[in-house]
């Protein structure tokens, strides 16, 4: 019996900041999901939300309130919380339900409407928590996390701010050719390279901005796709939803430090590398099937980390691969072909489901100007706030 | 706002974190519950000062005035601090906080050493709120 689903379809609002509610943009990429599936939504047994974190229940029951939108009708309802890694859970979430056969078609949307400038915790006086903390105590700001990585790969790797640069370059070229992208316009090394710095050594164009933006998808069995008269499917492979293994020697945010590896030594793989791991391991494939990835670029050099976790280049050789086009369009290995979040923004609870719509397309041959030509595996990696780990592998 | 965190005055000042008797797992901020090492079966955590010296494992600085509950004041101008994550061997454990004032990112390299010295989050007619820095050793603000 095959462990695979079927993606029958995959739909967007176009991000950016529009003023209107998370519902709205949900709603919308659900029905563009159901469109290109040609599924009735009378048809879905399941709906999985991923929850925004925005005030009030709605963002916190986000299933069902799609579920009320688009008009009940009596489907089973879940929502999942996983930071940036929400949507891979709500993939995950509904890759089970369809194995163990509570549902054959299950709708997975992501949806959120983001605050101005920087990402900041709840409200009130909350010392227990690790978030609340950073910033009460240290003003630690996302992109100053992305700044310590950054500064770290130029002191470790030899890394320089104009190979930052570049990755913006390329991420912006291709978002460039994606109509549901925030940012359309192609940037050059000088603009990046010339921005105001945010957080030493990374620059405003080095980091992603905050958006509106939603993501949706309708899984099914293999045998309801073939049911249904789709006899080729793109087919998710893997889901990785793997935690870190104590302890964890990186300062991933939002924690203050490292966890002591003074009792037990660290395995021989970070989190971010056990993430990508976990998927090849699942799916029976290696870096080398590849052909294309798209990984979180919340800032550029963070991008040149991930080629490294994912195991398309060895420890340190990340920005090498990029500068030889390895990752460019046209290169063995093109990343980020939707434009990443260079291009999109962050819409937290929608990104990871929009990653897996853009390997959908890509795998389809149905990505317009920026196709990758004779895609066949596709991958997505992104690492969630509190330990969330989140992968996909997708095959055609 | 957090108690616990670190005791003492000048080249006393340590920061304070827990250890497990079991495992010898340090870890801070302090760990009071449980030890969070999956292979141990625990033990009450007791506290232990922090190294006082470590070596810088990365760094970088706050541009723009950080969000609440960050407190700072809005009728002043934004004056950027370095951040320093520092690297303590005897523990080996990565620790952030802000650098000492005046130290800013041009007088920081990684692998450099550092102290931990007492500072100011941030002060009101009422109130002086505490908190540590890291500030590269032999200088003397
Ligand atoms: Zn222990």
């Amino acid at each position: 019996m095959t462990r695979d689903v079927a993606v029958l379809g995959a739909g967007m609002h176009p991000w950016g900041k529009w003023g209107r509610s998370f519902v709205e943009y949900g709603t919308a990429a659900a029905r563009a999901a159901l469109a290109d599936a040609g599924v009735d939504w009378r048809e879905v047994g399941s709906v999985v939300g991923a929850d925004t974190v925005r005030g009030g229940y709605p963002g916190y029951v986000a299933g069902a309130t799609f579920a009320k939108a688009l008009g009940w009708q009596g489907a089973r309802a879940a929502s999942v919380y996983a930071a940036c890694a929400s949507g891979a859970q709500a993939i995950a979430a509904a890759r089970a339900q369809i194995l163990a056969g509570l549902a054959d078609v299950v709708l997975v949307v992501g949806a959120d409407a983001a605050p101005k400038g920087f990402f900041r915790p709840a409200g009130g006086e909350r010392p227990d928590d690790p978030d609340w903390l950073r910033f009460r105590v240290l003003g630690a700001t996302n992109p100053a996390y992305f700044g310590l990585y950054a500064r770290r790969r130029m002191a470790v790797h030899g890394d320089t701010p104009e190979d930052f640069a570049l990755v913006k370059v390329k991420n912006a070229a291709m978002g460039a050719l994606n109509p549901y992208a925030r940012y359309r316009k192609r940037v050059t090394a000088e603009e990046v390279t010339a921005s105001a710095v945010v957080a030493d050594p990374l620059r405003l164009l080095d980091i992603c901005a905050t958006s509106d933006g939603g993501a949706a998808l309708v899984l099914s069995s293999v045998d309801f796709a073939h049911r249904h008269g789709v006899a080729r499917p793109v087919r998710i492979r893997a889901v990785s939803t793997v935690t870190p293994r104590f302890p964890n020697t990186v300062l991933d945010l939002p924690d203050i430090a490292t966890d002591s590896a003074v009792a037990v030594e660290p395995a021989d793989a970070t989190f971010r590398a056990s993430i990508a791991r976990a998927a090849y391991e699942e799916a029976g494939l290696g870096p080398e099937d590849l052909s294309l990835a798209e990984v979180y670029d919340l800032s550029t050099a963070l991008e040149l980390q991930w080629y490294e976790d994912l195991g398309l280049c060895g420890e340190g050789e990340g920005a090498k691969l990029l500068r030889a086009g390895v990752t460019a369009p046209g290169g063995r290995i093109p990343v980020n072909t939707s434009g990443g979040l260079a291009s999109f923004g962050e819409a937290v609870p929608a990104q990871a489901i929009a990653q897996v719509c853009e390997l959908t397309w890509q795998l389809r041959g149905a990505a317009g100007d920026r196709q990758i030509a004779g895609a066949r595996v596709g991958m997505s990696a992104n690492q969630g706030l509190f330990g969330h780990g989140s992968a996909v592998i997708a095959v055609r | 706002m957090v108690t616990g965190w670190f005791t003492g005055e000048g080249d006393g000042f340590r920061l304070l974190g827990t250890r497990c008797p079991s495992c010898a797992t340090v870890f801070f901020p302090r760990e009071d519950v449980h030890c969070r090492n999956p292979h141990c079966s625990g033990g009450s955590l007791e506290e232990v000062p922090l190294s006082r010296t470590g070596r810088i494992w990365s760094y970088t600085d706050s541009r723009y005035r950080p969000p609440s509950p960050y407190v700072s004041n809005p009728e002043l101008p934004w004056e950027p601090y370095a951040l320093i994550a520092v690297e303590l061997v005897a523990e080996r454990i990565v620790v952030l906080g802000q650098a000492a004032p005046g130290v800013t990112v041009a007088d920081l390299t990684v692998g450099m050493e550092v102290e931990v010295v007492p500072g100011v989050l941030h002060e009101d007619a009422a109130t002086t709120w505490t908190t540590w820095h890291w500030r590269p050793t032999g200088v003397r603000a």
